[in-house]
């Protein structure tokens, strides 16, 4: 699979989902430039972590208006995968791609740890492959995180199961005891109702390498690649 | 014509402002017993040209809604005026 990782002055976690998707998961890769408008054919998108434009006015609010996300909006609404992770969450619910807003944390503190997280369901192609009651070690690192959704938007992403992961402990268990940053409902992950555009602010790419003694995070990288190669799914066209 | 707009953006009353909290405990601590429920946001102040009062209003409030203020946690409010010469 073709993936284009998009980078915006300011996205730090570019290079570390670029080697990952590249050199571990043995994917094609291309980086896409905040102002190109070209998608150069690719089968999936991600909006990597990072301070996109400063943080400035609010995460991800100008990058969100950046030539790019034209082409990428465009991408998702034809049904493209894109994956934002952190700040590409940030981004892609300012951009109106996902429901719901990234609010500084209920404590007023950056969090950098490790983080458990569980997945809500196994119906998107993002924890397709992932064991449902077994929870991931799954690094997070913000200071805007707590997922805010109104109660009508958050019943319905309930029944469609676009829930994607809800914080927990290592047993699993979701309680307000591991919600890390006062997210509503625990929710650490998001996807749209056609189930091809996901958020997540726990960031699987840092989790990935054997070298760095944790590789839940990969998993959830291959249930994405996985569901696109049994589908031999390619959105261009 | 050249108008200047004085906008207000605050973050939803509804939700938990975990900075106006922080604020609120210092004011505390530094002896301001009397003040509570301190909530902050953010001052915007621009220039636009438009043809009239109405025209720029309708676009500052186009811009808000775009950029300036996300309606899912912060609602906002302007005032316009003529800018003086």
């Amino acid at each position: 699979m073709k993936f284009g990782i998009v980078i915006f002055p300011g996205s730090n976690c570019d290079h570390d989902t670029v080697y990952v998707l590249q050199e571990i998961l043995d994917q094609e890769v291309v980086e896409l430039w905040h102002k190109d408008s070209d998608l150069q054919d690719v089968d999936a998108i991600v909006l990597p972590g990072g301070f996109s434009y400063g943080d400035y006015l609010r995460s991800g609010s100008i990058a969100r208006f950046s030539p790019i996300m034209v082409k990428v909006i465009e991408f998702a609404n034809r049904g493209g995968f894109v994956l934002g992770i952190c700040n590409g969450f940030q981004i892609l619910c300012e951009a109106g791609l996902l429901p719901g807003a990234l609010l500084h944390n209920s404590s007023q503190k950056f969090i950098c740890k490790n983080n458990y997280i569980l997945p809500d369901n196994n119906e998107s192609a993002i924890n397709l492959f992932l064991a449902k009651d077994k929870a991931l070690k799954v690094p997070v690192a913000h200071g805007e995180g707590r997922y805010y959704a109104s109660e009508d938007n958050l019943s319905k992403m309930r029944q469609n199961g676009q829930i994607l992961f809800r914080y927990c402990n290592e047993e699993g268990m979701v309680s307000e005891l591991h919600n890390p940053n006062g997210s509503i409902e625990n929710i650490a992950g998001v996807c749209n109702e056609s189930k091809n555009v996901f958020g997540m602010m726990p960031h699987p790419e840092r989790a990935s390498d054997d070298e760095l003694g944790n590789t839940d995070g990969r998993l959830i990288l291959e249930s994405i690649i996985r569901t696109m190669e049994e589908k031999k799914v390619s959105f261009y066209n | 014509m050249k108008f200047t707009a004085e906008i207000n953006v605050m973050p939803l009353k509804v939700l938990l402002d975990p900075q106006g909290k922080a604020v609120t405990n210092s004011m505390k601590n530094i002896g301001f017993n009397e003040i509570n429920n301190v909530r902050v946001g953010k001052h915007i102040t621009l220039e636009i040209e438009a043809n009239s009062k109405e025209k720029a209003m309708e676009r500052v409030n186009e811009a808000c809604n775009k950029l300036l203020a996300n309606p899912i946690m912060e609602g906002y409010e302007y005032v316009i005026k003529k800018t003086e010469k």
